[in-house]
């Protein structure tokens, strides 16, 4: 079949080339801009699913870009073109890209009605789309920074929106600052990666790799330039005040942008594997580090978005600490190395859904009220389907039974007990203050006196999306046998299992 | 020695580059910073392509078949293309801040944490 030989590329295109028609149509008529764009989103997602699909049963599929057959990977024996490479966990991480963008956008259509440039934010959502799916999909170094900078200036952009707003203007630019940086030593690694092998594609590089000094430097820049992009302990400095300034739905999408470059972060580190244990340690400890700074920096937040984003650098500390306790065991992890990162990358899923929703919950409160921090109160009498959305993504980000977190955050937990008692300990106490944060939250904005001045109506499509979440939320929490069978497993088998990757190239 | 005389460049461009962004209060230095930083790494992009002697590579009529490599060269011209892009937004950002705060100096900023 040809559209599912040409869908890792089409998943690139289709929103590189919406986002620059979005301004003619737009120009035209702004429903049909919405429209072009609603469609092109659902393409995407249908293409992401259809892949998927297809990588999960039948194996790694590749595409490389200008050959006669897009399979033909190696023609004189080494890559010359740009190729991309999707195995089930490139696939698991595109679909969560494309449907939380297609989930943003659709919220988007009402809560920015009233703004003006909406031609250029939508331009800016689709190329933030393009970058993130370019990060997962390609397995060409240089072609991944440009997919990077690509990410960065979109989001930059979009952290910028209130122009008014000089702490927007503040925090885009020290984003900007330290994502460019962040690009600038990737390249420099690339550069250091291709002098001594004259290979530009990862599989390739992978498999000629000699553990010299030069590469440890090179593999020390990379991995700090993803961590920073990620947003981990020593280097999270901006995501708090990228994530407070931004209006809300694009928060969900710089998490999302973060969850993509942690992913291409595991993926350096299991192709590359020079010195897995210490590396396993390091991010493990990093992982500890970074769930008690964003918990105890979130207790005492007073703007929603920020107490948000601190609890978001606790859940990258979860992820982290799970996929990095699974990496010490790494160049087989069978027992519990297996489970820690498979619960590593459950929770990437579920940290989507949960901090996704909490912050399309901030953006609504923004939306009825028009304040960002906690002085609001008694909004659940008007509010009540707000109020049990948000207690849902309370219970889902604190690890309560019913619902999705509990199930990835036991498995990280018991797994991690394994490596070291004390982690795991040091994880179950940051999930309870987790727990007192939003109960603190919720009582502030929703308990007490009735809110005194007359709000207006949340739009349908607005609570439509948040119940989405809310639903998929509660399902993968009473079922998460169903998705970790169906997806995560064949994703941790795709990222422990090195060798596929590099052989389907080579 | 004499041929790692780039090589030296290209670490004291990415010194000078870093100490810009790191320890000047001017936001418009902050940028030159950057973009010195990203001078220095093409400058090591197109030192890693270089051949004693070669000549550029365009295939047709050339005088003899010794050339640099071509690849690097092409990931230099992008990476300037993306340099300047990431410059003009930060630029136009310190616009704004100029225009929103009346100054460009960074320790003066509203924003905590």
């Amino acid at each position: 079949m040809t559209l599912i030989e040409h869908a890792p590329i089409l998943l690139i295109a289709i929103p590189l080339l919406a986002a620059f028609l979005t301004p003619i149509v737009g120009r035209v008529n702004s429903l049909l801009r919405n429209f072009e764009m609603i469609i092109a989103l659902i393409s995407i997602e249908f293409l992401a699913i259809l892949l998927s699909y297809d990588v999960i049963r039948n194996g790694i599929r590749t595409y490389t870009l200008g050959a006669e057959i897009p399979g033909l990977t190696s023609p004189a024996g080494f890559p010359v073109r740009i190729i991309l490479e999707v195995d089930a966990m490139n696939a698991f991480i595109s679909l969560i890209a494309s449907s939380i963008t297609l989930i943003v956008a659709i919220y988007c259509l009402n809560f920015m009605k009233e703004q003006r440039i909406l031609d250029k934010f939508y331009t800016l959502l689709l190329l933030l789309l393009t970058g993130m799916l370019g990060l997962t999909l390609t397995g060409d170094f240089f072609n991944l920074f440009v997919f990077l900078e690509i990410l960065s200036v979109s989001s930059a952009a979009l952290i910028a929106f209130y122009v008014q707003r000089g702490e927007a203007l503040e925090s885009a630019f020290k984003y900007m600052v330290i994502s460019s940086v962040g690009a600038l030593m990737v390249l420099f690694a690339i550069g250091l990666l291709y002098g001594q092998y004259d290979l530009l594609n990862m599989a390739a590089i992978a498999d000629s790799i000699q553990g010299s000094f030069l590469d440890k430097v090179a593999l020390t820049l990379l991995i700090s330039a993803f961590l920073l992009k990620a947003g981990s302990v020593p280097v999270h400095m901006w995501k708090p005040d990228a994530y407070g300034e931004a209006p809300a739905p694009v928060s969900v999408l710089l998490l999302t942008s973060a969850l993509v470059s942690l992913y291409v972060l595991f993926r350096i580190f299991t192709i590359f594997a020079i010195n897995p244990v210490l590396l396993g340690w390091i991010l493990a400890i990093l992982g500890i580090l970074s769930i008690f700074l964003g918990v105890s920096m979130a207790l005492i937040q007073n703007n929603l978005q920020r107490l948000i984003a601190y609890s978001g650098i606790a859940e990258i500390g979860y992820i982290i600490l799970g996929v990095g306790s699974g990496l010490v065991e790494f160049p087989s992890p069978t027992g519990f190395g297996f489970t820690a990162i498979s619960g590593g990358l459950f929770h990437i899923l579920n940290d989507t859904l949960d901090l996704g929703l909490l912050f399309l919950i901030a953006g609504a409160i923004f939306y009825l009220t028009g304040k960002r921090d906690l002085s609001i109160g008694g909004l659940a009498h008007s509010q009540p389907t707000l109020a049990v959305f948000f207690l849902i993504g309370m219970g889902a980000v604190s690890g309560l039974p019913p619902f999705n977190g509990f199930a990835s955050k036991l498995m990280i937990y018991e797994s991690v007990y394994y490596l070291n008692p004390l982690l795991a300990i040091i994880g179950i106490l940051g999930s309870i203050l987790m727990l007192a944060i939003f109960v603190k939250v919720f009582s502030a904005i929703f308990l007490g006196i009735p809110y005194d001045k007359e709000l207006r109506k949340i739009p349908g499509s607005m609570l439509a999306v948040m119940g989405i979440l809310a639903l998929s939320i509660i399902f993968i929490g009473l079922f998460p046998n169903l998705v970790l069978e169906s997806i995560i497993t064949p994703a941790t088998k795709a990222l422990i299992n090195p060798k596929n990757y590099i052989e389907a190239i080579l | 020695m004499l041929h790692n005389i780039p090589f030296i460049a290209v670490i004291v461009l990415i010194a000078i580059g870093l100490y810009g962004v790191l320890f000047k209060r001017n936001l418009i230095k902050i940028v030159m910073g950057i973009n010195i930083i990203g001078s220095g790494v093409n400058l090591f992009l197109i030192e890693l392509g270089y051949r004693e002697g070669g000549v550029a590579p365009i295939f047709t009529s050339a005088p003899k078949l010794e050339m640099v490599l071509p690849t690097p060269q092409a990931l230099t011209l992008t990476s300037i293309v993306i340099n300047i892009a990431v410059v003009a937004l930060m630029l136009s950002l310190v616009t704004l801040i100029y225009k929103h705060y009346g100054g460009i100096d960074s320790e003066k900023r509203r924003l905590k944490g």
